[in-house]
């Protein structure tokens, strides 16, 4: 192990002292100097970039205009188009086609039998991953079937169908542009970070501003959130093609634009498909939370149930995305693996036995639809609800296990929660910057440190900085937490294949699950409060703590540790001498992630009665205060890019040290 | 009798680093190893001359970093050569433009490659097509086509594969096929059986011979693996550092080494593989004879009809015209690896 050379202790623990001291006597130095922008911002130095880019906004919706074409009818158009695939979609699934408007509307076609939809899917789960694929996928489709949750996961299905390609091609398409172009490239990058830290509803803001409350919002967002890693990753692929591959392309004689399109791209294909894995799954989480502004479907559900408190729809609901997400997340990665096989040959109709059949039912189903009604819509009484079973359930847990969880609660608040809360608070904000510059850079250099000095002053100056020092608090608590049970779980499952098995297929779930879906049983168990942010944090938070230290274990050189045995370590030794060391880097890129995904999650636990930044971004949402929401949201940013530029100076710095 | 220049290049420079180009022409051709270094510029090749003449196969040899897929790149202009000059069938390959190039590579060219660099999306008969394919020649013509290379390298049978599917040795006879189908006048091969297993890559030297023996293209064959050279070559050019040591054929090699490097690669290989009856061959005496040997014979192939014979052998010359003889003492002295005084 290293050891602390002696400078370095003094700075870290003269650092802790001060603040410390600082912190629990700042109200009495305030009150004795008289000094109250000690502890409080000066309402009269704040910068008001809100009001800013309200007005900004206000006038490129309201006033903006290119010649005669105003900046509202380009937002109209865009709308127009993305909006006739999807209610078309919508219309096949769900509505059924109809002819005129409102009253006067006649029905033309029903919407498609269930049974079409079932079987559809049933048949693309088998080609891409055989029976077992289809039985889960098919039995997925059935449990929103009998749980009267079919047309809101249709509508959610319908949303997906329509994001998730607009998402894929427009992100391959910048992907390629910054593999061509180095000023795209550089452009690009800050922007994808900004894309990918800025809380979902900071942008949720201005978009309900330009596009209205409604699909079209939801769509937007969705595919702003979804799209910056298929860019990355595109980008990645097509830097990823061995040379010789592009070289055989050159002397086949393709064109640079052949090949780009013939060689390199396709050669990427394994590389995009994971991207495309990814860009399913963000839309999907995206579109539960977008239900907010309007996206409808299952997330539209768990929100209502939320808000009423009914436990039952609430968890059936939940259960309803789970199961979608599971199952659409095995649909995508299979057919992602299976790389191309050898085609049955003869005519179409031998080549394609699943699409034809698919094709018959379809056919079939609308005339049978009129003669079996049951066909057509999946009646009522088939229907079951556990609602009552769940509600009963929580009940129970509540009645009998009061007690022990509230005692749980009281215990994390008093001991954990309420005094770091206190800590942070209480550090006057002047000193706050001192850190803010000082920690940064001491780690990664002058530079870092003048970056983090001048996003907090960015976030002082806006009046939200209470509101950050709770969202460090919350953000800070969980990781530790996140980590401390995370970490241990990973090192187990990198030593352990059994264990390795089973934490991989939980954490596989918990990572599938849209964020939304933590809110559910958190809520329902331990009431709002900060309390339950933090549960539902660290849930969603630890994943990649096991996940990166189990990567870590597990790729360490067989040899080190075969030295290590050789060398008489004993097990414990081994663990904490040479595995533990060696997996550190890993380690710190899961602490990275974690505190990314405990960020993105915090601000969605402002739904369950947060104080810190995501609340002021909800507020925002809900007034559509689009300069409060986007600032909020920044701060979150700065937040998210700060720790991570901290982290990975701090990775870079053991590495130097470890080759020095 | 001598076979036209295809590709000439003199005096090739391929250095990487920030001052690269200026570092050359300040230096000249003076710039020496010490003095790269020294400016911080990595010299990939140096100085080299090659020419190629019609259906010959000159075999690049060299280990890992002595520049030869570099070079082997610069003359195929896959990478820009930092100074020099390169002609193909008389024309100047570096000032062609890109049209132009990619023209010469449609039709006078083909490549194949060490990892067989096919499309993973593409099946081997579709691999076979692909250089058709960018041309825009129509599928039907273009698989057809594709069909007969893929006899040609016997792969019949399996042309609807895809690349994961085929071994190692059936992945490079695709690359071979793919690069066969335009039919090239010149033939690139990067090291195309160094991933192959020791047997498997026997098997498609031989393959190679046969194909060669077929189509008589001219072939540029880089290798790391000496005996490959030997068995392949008609003359091979030795790199070290960047820069060509030796251009001979495999006998002016393996008998008059430039120096100790290409001499530490030589030394073991069994000289009566390479030395042919024309070298080998004493004086012409009285007689009699045995019988008349042909010059071009390698010592290994006669040595049994030799050595039983028990009297000499006349050596003939390429035009008939007596040139020496040759016993059964001399075949041993070579065999056995004796020095002889000649």
């Amino acid at each position: 192990m290293r050891r602390w050379r002696p400078a370095d202790l003094l700075f870290w623990g003269g650092l802790a002292l001060v603040t410390l001291v600082l912190s629990l006597a700042s109200k009495q130095i305030g009150a004795a100097t008289g000094w109250k922008w000690l502890t409080k911002f000066p309402k009269g130095w704040e910068l008001h970039a809100d009001r800013a880019i309200s007005t900004a906004m206000k006038w490129l919706v309201e006033d903006a205009a290119l010649g005669p074409l105003r900046f509202r009818d380009l937002t109209r158009l865009l709308s127009a188009l993305v909006e006739a695939p999807y209610f078309v979609l919508r219309d096949f699934l769900i509505d059924g086609f109809q002819i005129g408007q409102g009253q006067q509307a006649v029905p033309v076609l029903p919407h498609v039998s269930w049974l079409v939809v079932v079987l559809g899917f049933g048949l693309l789960a088998h080609r891409a991953g055989g029976f077992r694929l289809a039985a889960l996928v098919v039995a997925s489709f059935l449990y929103l079937l009998l749980f009267g949750l079919w047309e809101s996961a249709m509508v959610t299905l319908a949303s997906v169908a329509i994001a998730v390609p607009l998402g894929v091609g427009l992100g391959i398409l910048l992907g390629i542009a910054a593999f061509r172009f180095r000023w795209v490239d550089t452009g690009l990058r800050p922007l994808l970070d900004l894309m990918q830290t800025v809380p979902v509803f900071a942008y949720l803001v201005p978009i309900l501003f330009l596009f209205g409350f409604g699909a079209m919002s939801a769509l937007v967002a969705t595919i702003i959130y979804a799209m910056p890693p298929m860019v990355r990753i595109t980008t990645l692929g097509l830097r990823g093609v061995p040379e010789e591959i592009v070289e055989a392309g050159r002397m086949s004689g393709c064109t640079p634009r052949q090949n780009l399109w013939k060689v390199r791209l396709p050669a990427a294909r394994g590389l995009l498909m994971v991207g495309v894995n990814q860009v399913i799954m963000l839309t999907l989480n995206m579109v539960i939370i977008a239900s907010m502004i309007g996206a409808g479907g299952l997330g539209f559900q768990v929100l209502t149930a939320l808000r009423k408190l009914d436990v039952g729809a609430g968890v059936e609901a939940g259960f309803g995305i789970v199961i979608l997400a599971v199952a659409l997340d095995r649909l995508s990665q299979a057919i992602a693996r299976r790389g191309p096989v050898v085609q049955a040959q003869g005519g179409w109709m031998a080549r394609h036995p699943r699409s034809l059949a698919l094709l018959v039912v379809l056919l079939v189903s609308y005339p049978l639809g009129v003669l079996l009604p049951a066909l057509n819509s999946f009646p009522e009484s088939w229907q079951l609800s556990t609602g009552s079973f769940w509600q009963g359930v929580i009940s129970w847990i509540n009645l009998n296990l009061y007690d022990q969880i509230e005692a749980v609660k009281v215990f994390a608040l008093t001991w954990i929660l309420v005094p770091v809360k206190q800590l942070l608070l209480g550090i006057p904000w002047p000193w706050g910057l001192a850190l803010a510059f000082a920690i940064p850079a001491k780690i990664g250099g002058w530079r870092l440190g003048a970056m983090g000095l001048a996003m907090a002053s960015f976030i002082a100056a806006s009046g939200l900085w209470p509101e950050a020092m709770i969202t460090l608090y919350l953000c800070g608590v969980s990781v530790v937490i996140a980590m401390l049970i995370g970490v241990p779980l990973g090192v187990w499952a990198g030593q352990n294949a059994r264990a390795n098995t089973v934490l991989t297929l939980v954490i596989d779930t918990l990572q599938t699950l849209p964020t939304f879906v933590y809110l559910i049983p958190v809520v329902m168990l331990f009431r709002v409060g900060d309390f339950s942010a933090m549960i539902a944090v660290v849930l969603y938070a630890v994943v990649p703590a096991v996940r990166y230290a189990a990567h870590g274990i597990r790729s360490i050189d067989s040899q080190l540790v075969e030295a290590g045995l050789v060398s008489g370590c004993t097990p414990r030794q081994l663990l904490w001498k040479v595995k533990l060391p060696l997996a550190m880097p890993s380690i710190l890129l899961g602490l990275n992630q974690t505190i990314m995904l405990a960020l993105s999650m915090l601000v969605i636990t402002a739904l369950v009665g947060t104080r810190d930044l995501g609340q002021e971004v909800y507020i925002a949402l809900t007034k559509a205060n689009v300069g409060k929401g986007v600032v909020a949201g920044l701060a979150v940013a700065f937040l998210a890019i700060m720790s991570d530029r901290i982290i990975t100076a701090a990775v870079n710095r053991k590495r130097g040290e470890d080759h020095a | 009798m001598e076979q036209p220049i295809i590709l000439e290049c003199r005096n090739v420079w391929k250095l990487y680093g920030a001052s690269a180009d200026s570092f050359l022409q300040s230096h000249g051709m003076q710039a020496t190893p010490e003095a790269l270094r020294r400016a911080n510029i990595v010299s990939a090749v140096r100085s080299a001359d090659v020419t190629i003449r019609k259906g010959e196969i000159f075999v690049i040899m060299g280990l890992s970093g002595s520049g030869k897929s570099t070079l082997v790149r610069c003359l195929a202009r896959l990478i820009e050569p930092t100074a020099g000059e390169i002609r193909f069938e008389g024309r100047d390959l570096l000032g062609m433009s890109g049209p132009e190039l990619i023209a010469l590579r449609r039709h006078k060219m083909g490549m194949v490659f060490q990892h067989f660099a096919l499309l993973p999306h593409l099946t081997a008969l579709e691999n076979a097509a692909f250089p058709l394919e960018v041309q825009g020649i129509d599928r039907k013509t273009r698989l057809d086509r594709a069909m007969q290379v893929m006899e040609l390298v016997g792969l019949q049978g399996r042309e609807n594969r895809y690349p994961h599917e085929l071994s190692g040795g059936q992945q490079q006879r695709v690359g071979i096929a793919r690069s066969l189908i335009v039919e090239p006048d010149l033939w690139f091969l990067d090291e195309p059986f160094s991933a192959l297993d020791p047997l498997i890559r026997r098997e498609m030297q031989d393959e190679l011979l046969r194909l060669q023996a077929r189509l008589h293209k001219t072939i540029v064959f880089i290798t790391h693996d000496f005996d490959e050279a030997i068995r392949l070559a008609d003359r091979i050019a030795v790199m070290r550092d960047g820069a060509i040591v030796q251009t001979a054929t495999p006998e002016e090699l393996v008998l008059n080494p430039a120096d100790d490097y290409v001499a530490e690669f030589t030394q073991h290989i069994p000289r009566a593989k390479v030395v042919r009856l024309g070298t080998a061959a004493k004086p012409l005496g009285p007689g009699p004879f045995a019988g008349d040997l042909t010059a071009s014979l390698r010592v290994a192939e006669a040595a049994d009809r030799i050595e039983a014979a028990g009297l000499p052998f006349r050596v003939l010359a390429g035009d008939g015209a007596p040139m020496g003889e040759i016993d059964g003492r001399t075949v041993i002295d070579i065999l056995i690896g004796r020095e002889v005084a000649r």
